[in-house]
């Protein structure tokens, strides 16, 4: 059949295009240009693509596949690169990946596969799909520590009936390495890709400086009784749980960061909430109409931890406090299966 | 490597104004030249053999242009001799580029004032006029054709009015070559920007022709050697250059007409299938057409009729083959149709059977965009033009 694979240039998304061509599918590979590869890097003017697209283009035409190159970039700047930034500066801890798989991957590059005439999407994700009675199911993968089921929790049930994920079965990165070598794919040693693709260098402070400087204002650190104990260069440098950056505040984590006064709450270790609201929920199952036993992860990370879920009203209560944090993901899972799961209020 | 479609069929060219297929007699050309061991700057016997290549050259595009053999300067292509035509004439100058310029010009003119075109993508006359007057003595470059949508600009009235002015005037004649009668010094630029792979010729080769009161005065971007009469250092790419003659000269009025009258035949049914042609109310290229069919993106549209097929492209693709949408449509005011438009360009051989297969590909294209929601709201929005 006519698949069309999302390719990164990274050696997980090749080596799916390499398998489904070595399968026999009519394989067209699509690459996404997100953002000005030589801007991120911090050069005044980029040459349009990146070494990834290149990568990219190298492996298909190896494979001898059609492939091309979509201009996504205004798309992404405004589902993702906006929520990132306007995420920190409203105080939340935004996931990028979950909207650009949301909004790009699993949307307007879904939308394109079947504009097509393809018959599935297919991406290097590691995640496994199941055929159960009631349609397709999201499952966590095989290799627990590559798994990515959390990042997915958004796609839509009709969204994940188009698509495939090869890699999910997959034991090891080492053996997608090893298809990737045996395939001859000239990114089989390529090595494994940043957190957040657009902030290469990793401090993603920069950015918000430049596009959001109100979230790396100054301002104060305070005790959950109000009480200034500290100074600090900007929310968008927090995230709810966290014990780095306090300065001589010891022993304490972020509690909640109030965006309007510009200020970091800060409190013991043990702290935390059992009840956790829900903003934009996705389920991959029919929704129960009573509050169901199940087990939420709470970063992408996490262990698994028990609590109750009520899918109608958006709302988790967690058999044991814990800190969330506004933004991030709370997934539902059901063993390992995905349930669904919503943005933290 | 592409995979060509599934039934093994031929597949269709349909995007000339990327680059046209190779003339017969270009190859011929080219075969020839690499065999010729001289370096054109050398005294001895096989350089004199290597100089009357590269003489012969000049003469054909010289003849081609209406121009003097030493009025041509080869360079590598047409970006080198835009850029080489605004750095020489331009310096020390305002410069005023038309609105829906091609890149080579937009970026050796970083600094330049736009002049703005009507929606049926010509160059309004009145602000080339206001924008003359409030700058004499300024530099004027203008596309005799546009590369997306094949609109003609009025380049004798401009001319007329730099003359007014005291203004030059360049024009980038890269896609009206051979497909416009082609006496572009009789327009009254001062120089002219070719290539040789948009009329038949092999990439790598291109030509600055200017006009006799100019000829002497242009300085090289790049030195060395003294080669192009000092104009452009470094040792000219003999095949190339010889192709590119020999493609000049090879061109026959006939073609144009043919190709003309194919293009028609696939407009007609755009149309008729709820295509909007850009650009239609104005003087053409015989051979573009850029048609607008909102609902489905312009890229689908592309990677659907390559799939099938049948090359055409959308916008300008720029080294690592992403689409750049825009600034010629945008410029005409058609922003919303700019996302959905593809660039079908016929080269010089198109075959007689070219509109019926290309049709029937872009219906079933069309089919889908008339079920896409939102397709006729985009339509309402767009002045007509």
């Amino acid at each position: 059949m006519r698949i069309v694979v999302a390719m990164s240039g990274g050696v997980d998304s090749s080596v799916v295009a390499g398998l489904l061509h070595e399968a026999g599918h009519e394989v067209i590979g699509i690459t996404l240009h997100l953002y000005d590869h030589g801007a991120a890097a911090g050069r005044k003017r980029g040459c349009c693509g990146g070494q990834d697209i290149n990568d990219a283009r190298n492996v298909a035409d190896r494979l001898g596949i059609a492939h091309y190159v979509i201009d996504a970039e205004a798309e992404f700047h405004a589902q993702v690169i906006g929520d990132f930034v306007g995420s920190y500066a409203e105080g939340r801890t935004p996931v990028p990946c979950v909207r650009c798989n949301q909004h790009l991957k699993f949307g307007d590059l879904l939308g394109l596969a079947r504009d097509l005439g393809a018959e599935a999407l297919a991406t290097g994700h590691y995640v496994r799909r199941e055929d159960g009675a009631s349609g397709p199911e999201l499952h966590v993968a095989a290799d627990a520590v590559r798994d990515q089921s959390w990042f997915l929790f958004a796609t839509t049930r009709d969204q994940l009936a188009f698509s495939r994920f090869p890699l999910g079965d997959m034991p090891d990165k080492g053996a997608v390495r090893a298809v990737a070598t045996r395939l001859d794919l000239p990114v089989a040693q390529k090595p494994d890709s940043q957190d957040i693709c657009f902030v290469p260098s990793g401090s993603y402070a920069d950015l918000l400086a430049r596009l959001r400087p109100d979230a790396v204002q100054p301002g104060e650190i305070v005790g959950l009784d109000g009480a200034v104990l500290g100074r600090h260069q900007g929310i968008g440098r927090y995230t709810v749980g966290q014990a780095k950056r306090l300065g001589d505040v010891n022993g304490q984590v972020v509690t909640r960061i109030d965006a309007a006064r510009r200020r970091i709450e800060v409190g013991p270790r043990n702290t935390g909430t059992r009840h956790v609201r829900l903003t934009e929920t996705n389920w991959l199952i029919a929704v129960p109409a009573e509050p169901i036993r199940t087990q939420v992860k709470l970063r992408a990370r996490a262990e698994p931890q028990p609590a109750v879920v009520d899918m109608v009203a958006g709302t988790v209560i967690l058999d044991d406090p814990s800190l969330a944090a506004p933004g991030q993901a709370c997934v539902a899972y059901d063993g390992t299966r995905v349930l669904g799961g919503g943005f933290i209020v | 490597m592409l995979t060509l479609p599934r039934d093994g069929g031929a597949r269709l060219y349909l995007d000339a104004n990327a680059t046209e297929p190779l003339r017969p007699a270009a190859r011929a050309a080219v075969m020839s030249a690499l065999d010729c061991l001289g370096n054109p700057s050398s005294i001895h016997a096989e350089g004199r053999a290597a100089r009357r290549i590269l003489e012969t050259a000049r003469e054909h595009i010289a003849l081609f242009c209406g121009a003097r053999p030493e009025d041509v300067v080869f360079c590598s292509g047409a970006t080198e001799a835009n850029a080489l035509a605004i750095a020489s004439l331009g310096h020390g100058k305002r410069i005023l580029i038309g609105a829906t310029e091609h890149d080579a010009v937009r970026m050796a003119a970083p600094d330049a004032l736009l002049l703005a075109v009507h929606n049926d993508g010509t160059v309004d006359l009145a602000a080339v006029q206001r924008a003359l007057k409030d700058n004499t003595g300024a530099l004027v470059c203008l596309m005799a054709a546009n590369n997306e949508t094949g609109v003609l600009h009025p380049i004798k009235e401009v001319a007329k009015l730099c003359g007014q002015f005291g203004a030059l005037l360049h024009v980038d004649a890269v896609q009206a070559a051979g497909r416009l009668r082609a006496d572009f010094c009789a327009l009254g630029a001062s120089s002219v920007a070719l290539s040789s792979h948009k009329l038949g010729g092999p990439k790598g080769a291109g030509a600055l022709v200017l006009a006799r009161d100019v000829s002497d005065h242009v300085a090289p971007l790049i030195f060395g050697g003294g080669q192009e009469r000092g104009r452009r250092g470094g040792t000219p790419d003999l095949p190339a250059i010889s192709g590119f003659g020999a493609a000049a000269a090879a061109i026959a009025s006939e073609e144009r007409s043919r190709v003309t009258a194919l293009r028609d035949a696939i407009e007609a049914e755009a149309l008729s299938v709820g295509a909007t042609v850009v650009g239609k109310g104005a003087p053409r290229l015989g051979n573009t057409s850029c048609l607008a069919l909102p609902g489905i993106k312009a890229d689908a549209q592309v990677i659907g009729l390559d799939l099938a097929g049948i090359a055409v492209s959308a916008g300008a693709a720029c080294s690592s083959g992403k689409v750049r949408r825009g600034h010629v449509l945008t410029a005409m005011g058609l922003k919303p149709l700019a996302e959905y438009a593809i660039r079908v360009s016929l080269p010089w051989n198109a075959p007689p059977d070219v509109a019926t297969k290309f049709c029937a590909a872009y219906r079933k294209i069309a089919i889908r965009a008339l079920h896409s929601p939102g397709a006729s709201h985009i339509a309402m929005t767009v002045p007509a033009g």
